[in-house]
Order: C-alpha cells, then structure tokens, then sequence
C-alpha cells in the first residue's frame, strides 16, 4: 500500500475531519478517533493512528479512491459507484475482492469494466457490447476519451449518426485501463448529459419538459411542432423514440396529464425531453398534416397489396439492405419492387377522386 | 476558482463534418488548460444546449456562442435553451456588432453563466482574417494584393452583414491589404461580379462563415470563377478576368478562432494565460 495515501488521509483528517462509509477519522487535541471495518478505536496519537491505518489497507484504499481519486462531482461519482455495485459490497475488502475478478455494466451500447490492476489501482474499460467476448487484439485500441466523439459519428456502415443514442454504434474499438475521470469524459462524448440526467433521475430531481411545453417554445421554421398534437404525439414517439431506434429511456409525453400509449423503452438513462431530431422531424409532419385526406381507388392484386405493406415495413424497420438481390420470394426484394412499378405505375398506381372528373 | 467553457455551436443532423472546427478550437482550448473544464453543445447535436450545463461541476461558465454575428441563434435560441434567467438581447448593450458578456443565472442549476456575444463579431476576427488570407497567399502573389471578406448576406439576418462590413471596416483602416471589400453571396455588392470590384492584380476571398460547408465548398468558389463545377475542383490561385483569385475557405475553421474564443471568455472576465493570438499581433506582418 502506499504509505503516502495513509498521509493524505491523516491530513486530510486534521483539516476537515473524515467521516465516510469506509471510514471515520477525527481529532481532538492531537488524539485521534477512528472507526475503520466495523471498528472503534480511541485516543489514538499520530503514530498509532498510522500503524492502525496500516493495518486496514483495503480500507485506506477505497478511501483515496473515492475521496481523492474519483471526480468528486455527485453525478459521475454515483456513475462510478453503480457501474461496480459498491454499495452492494459491505466492506471495503469485499469491494476490492470483487473488482480482483473485475465487475461490469452496460449503458447503452457500451460496454464499461472495472478492475484492480497490477498496481492495485482501478482500471476501467470501455467498448461495444457486441464486443464483449472479444480479445483486445482483435479491437483498435485508444486512450484518449476525445477519440469518442470520432467514433460516436459514424455506424458500421459509415453513415452519419445525428442522434447519439441511437442503437448504430460502431463496433471494433475498446478504451483500455482509462482512470475514472477519462473513463466518465468518454462516456460523456458517446452519451452527451446520459449519466447527469441518470442521476437526476435517481436522485428524484429529473425535470422532465413534454411534448406541449417543448413544441410551445419553439420558434422561427420549428413553431410549426406547435400543431402537432394528440394521436400525432403517439406517432412521433413510435417513429423516432422506441428501443429500436433510441437507448433512451422516454420519460416525456404530450403533457404531465396525458400519457402516450407508446413504450417508454427500456433504456438504463432518461430522455426528459423531445430532441432536435424529433422536432426537426415533427416539423416536417406539421406541415404534412395540413393536407386533407382523400379517398383514392387503386387496382391492384391481393399479393401486390401485401407487397405494398411488406415494403412500408423494409423501410420503417430498416431492414431493405437484408434483402438479398435474388431473393424474389421476399416482397421488399428490389427487382418485386421495380416490376410492381413497371406494371402499376405506369397508368397511376392511386387514383384520386379528381382523376374521375 | 475553477470555470468552465461551453462553445455553442449550430451542428447538423446531415453533415458530419459541421461540428468539426468546434471540437478542433475546444481541444486547443482544453490544451491551453485555462478551464477545468471545456465542453462543445450544440442546436442541432448533443449535448444540447438544453443539456449541457448540467453536465458541468464548475459552479461558473463562460459561455462563447461560434456564430457568425449576432441574431436569432445568439439573441433567442441560446439563452431560451440554456434558460438564462431575465436575459433580454438589451443585456448586450449592443450595437449589432459590439456584444462582449453579460451574466445570469440558469432556472436548472445552480451556476452563474457569462453569455458572450459571437465569436465572429470579435476584433480579433479581423486578424484571424488576415492570417487566413496570408495562409494562402504565397510569392506569387504581387505587392497590390485585393482582400474580399463575404458574408451570406442580409436575407436571414441583417446583422449577419452588419459583421462583415464591421471587419472589412478594421481590415481597411489597418492597411495591411491594397483594398478591402465586403462582399455578399445573396445581395449587393455581390460576390459573384468579384473581380469587377478590383483593380488590384491579386484578390483574395475570405469567407466569414463557421464551417465550411455548401456555401464555402460549392456556391463561392463557382460565383467567384475558380470553377464552373465546384465537383471538378480548383486550382488556387486561378486566373479569373486577368486577375489571380486566391481563396481560403470558411475562416471559423481556422486554429486562430480558438485564440478568438478564449479572447471572448477574456472580456467576459475569465484569466486566461496570455495565448498566440498575441504573438500573431505582435509579430511583424509578412506582406
Ligand atoms: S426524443 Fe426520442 S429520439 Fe430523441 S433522444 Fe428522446 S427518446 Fe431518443
């Protein structure tokens, strides 16, 4: 153990007092009182508090970790502390026998291990949770937490990802022994305000904006949202909101008072309120949904209106790239799509009412 | 006491490369050190401004908005976002272009923000101008050389305009370049009639934008003559009605516009180590 953390802690004890889970530390007139693994110890002098001290190493440890070491911000402390159960653990050797074997929690898509290294020290992990059973060799390796934003911006495929959470991470890479604070900075970078809000919500101070108030306070090309309303709400949610598309957790409705009847989604962090994506895109259905509806008649066989439904669900789930270029028997198949086309088409696959005039 | 930075920038939902200079100018600012902490938020990209302060331990921010002039995202998106308490644009005291800082408090934490006016209508947005167009210009280029600073113009914001003819002003007056023109891609003087507007043999074109993006990449370089198809690419310099059109792309993503940011948070009260912007002031111009 380095005997500089007992130091600290006897010094850090003389200045403000220590009166912590793991241990309680104070003074009076030179004597020392300290509590440590359950025990009482009185009318102890420097020297004696040290070699007590010293006798409780794993206690002294978790003390320089989450006093010292750790952020000493409430949000990501209490991120630190849940990703390894601490305070599943009663004692601090317990704690530090679990983190021997390591201990692990999933955000999101991410990956995040914990374990004491050869310097008995914490060292955090980072990756994809598809990653999980990979080697570190097979992964490409980065220490710096900025390298998040980089790799946050893409999928697998290469395409842009304009929403953080949604569930297109890329795979192949891992952050290897991170200490806590550049552990916490990189999860930030994938996960932008996840564990503040998390903790917020934990702490029962989320403070959620629904779809009225945020849509009520947009201006310029956005005040649009505005019209948006009631079953639309439910819409917005089940396109853009669900697990499938987002990791967040749905916390917002139309009002305090009236409830979507959409999953909130399972996710671990909150979503207090509609994102830019959403509004962006419930701009778009805004002025969409001036239009008045009209009835069309369309001609068209039972299998090519199976077809029509077949394609709508390739394309709001999708899964068209799945599609293989053969594969006829598949109604979302590229080459069933462009027949339909070639014989429907052609002579106006709907026709509207004016078309009968 | 520690304070943090927050750079607010627009972002987009298509092109991945807008927020870059952002998070290029906040990781030389997190270089330099003068802030515990540094964060990029964003309109249109997480965090959002909505959410970026609460993820911040530093009880004081400076808040440096990297827009080009003061307007709509400066004086109503941001502070309604960060829901600045009491913020009217009056806080500004601003003639359009003369912003520095003013300080409230946000209704969803308890920490004291400093709003700054835009990085763009900051004097040292001049120099930041006249180091780009250095960057360019190279031994070809002779002794009379044309500066044309273009903006958008006023069709979305006046004072968008406003900002650029203030720098072409300061340009002009510090007599480092022949002439200066203020330029416009959407009204007179319009960029497009470019070299009709000099008599100097070499022009350079600084574009006052962020990012550069479809206007820097593909309309200015077409309405200035580099091109016919920005999709062919250009030579720079390029000879265009007998004169030699240098051209330097968005000015925002130059690595001076962090030094401009920093300067910012400076004026709004923040101790930032002396940075090289002001070695650049004081090392002698090349010409
Ligand atoms: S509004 Fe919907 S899509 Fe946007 S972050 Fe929240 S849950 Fe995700």
């Amino acid at each position: 153990m380095a005997s500089s953390d007992v130091d600290r802690l006897r010094a850090h004890a003389a200045e403000h007092g220590i009166d912590t889970d793991t241990l309680s530390l104070t003074v009076v007139d030179d004597r020392y009182r300290l509590v440590v693994d359950g025990t009482v110890y009185e009318d102890l002098t420097e020297g004696e508090v040290r070699d007590t001290l010293a006798t409780h190493p794993a206690a002294v440890r978790e003390w320089a970790f989450w006093h010292r070491r750790a952020p000493q911000a409430d949000a990501r402390w209490a991120f630190l502390r849940w990703i390894e159960d601490a305070d599943a653990h009663s004692s601090p050797s317990d704690r530090r026998a679990a983190l021997t074997e390591g201990e692990q929690q999933r955000w999101g898509q991410l990956l995040v291990r914990v374990r004491l290294n050869d310097a008995q020290r914490r060292a955090y992990e980072l990756r994809h949770v598809d990653d999980a059973d990979r080697s570190a060799e097979q992964l490409d390796a980065y220490d710096d937490p900025r390298t998040a934003r980089a790799l946050a911006k893409y999928d697998n495929d290469g395409r842009y990802r304009p929403l953080a959470t949604a569930p297109t991470l890329q795979t192949g890479w891992v952050f290897a022994g991170l200490e806590a604070d550049a552990l916490v900075q990189a999860v930030d970078f994938f996960y932008p305000a996840t564990i503040a809000n998390w903790h917020r919500e934990r702490t029962g101070t989320l403070d959620v904006t629904h779809w009225a108030e945020t849509t009520e306070r947009q201006t310029g090309i956005y005040a649009v949202t505005e019209e948006l309303d009631g079953a639309a709400v439910d819409w917005v949610a089940e396109a853009c909101c669900v697990d499938s598309q987002c990791l967040k957790r749905r916390q917002w409705d139309e009002t305090a008072d009236r409830t979507l009847d959409v999953a909130r989604g399972d996710g671990t962090f909150p979503c207090r309120e509609p994102c830019s994506l959403v509004i962006a895109a419930a701009r778009k259905w805004a002025l969409l949904e001036r239009e008045d509806q009209q009835t069309y008649t369309v001609q068209l066989t039972p299998s090519e209106k199976e077809q029509l439904e077949t394609m709508l669900d390739a394309v709001a789930d999708g899964t068209t790239d799945e599609v293989r270029e053969a594969d006829v028997g598949n109604a979302a198949n590229r080459y069933r799509a462009r027949y339909l086309r070639a014989k429907r088409a052609g002579d106006e696959l709907f026709e509207s009412p004016e078309d009968d005039e | 006491m520690a304070s943090a930075l927050v750079i607010a920038a627009h972002g987009s939902h298509l092109n991945p490369d807008s927020s870059t200079p952002t998070f290029d100018h906040a990781d030389r600012i997190r270089e330099v050190g003068a802030f515990s902490e540094v964060r990029e938020a964003f309109w249109k990209e997480e965090p959002s401004f909505r959410e970026v302060l609460r993820t911040l331990d530093a009880e004081e921010v400076y808040v440096v908005p990297l827009f080009i002039s003061e307007g709509y995202f400066t004086e109503q998106v941001i502070p309604r976002e960060l829901r600045l308490d009491g913020w009217t644009p009056e806080a500004w005291a601003s003639d359009g272009v003369s912003a520095t800082a003013a300080t409230f408090r946000p209704r969803d934490v308890e920490k004291q923000v400093h709003y700054c006016g835009p990085v763009g209508t900051h004097d040292a947005m001049s120099d930041v101008m006249a180091h780009r167009a250095d960057t360019v210009l190279d031994a070809r280029a002779g002794s009379q050389v044309g500066l044309a600073v273009v903006g958008h113009g006023t069709e979305r914001n006046e004072n968008s305009a406003k900002a650029v003819q203030y720098h072409a002003a300061r340009l002009r007056e510090q007599g480092r370049f022949t002439e200066v023109k203020a330029l416009f891609m959407d009204e007179p003087p319009e960029v497009d009639e470019l070299t009709s507007h000099f008599d100097s043999e070499d022009i350079v074109v600084v574009p006052l934008f962020i990012a550069d993006g479809y206007h820097t990449q593909e309309d200015i370089p077409e309405d200035i003559g580099l091109t016919s198809d920005y999709r062919t690419g250009y030579d720079v310099p390029a000879m265009v009605d007998g004169h030699r059109v240098w051209y330097t792309g968005a000015v925002g993503t130059d690595s001076l516009v962090a030094d401009v940011i920093l300067e910012r948070a400076r004026d709004a009260g923040a101790s930032i180590p002396a940075n090289r912007l002001d070695d650049a002031h004081s090392s002698p111009q090349p010409v």
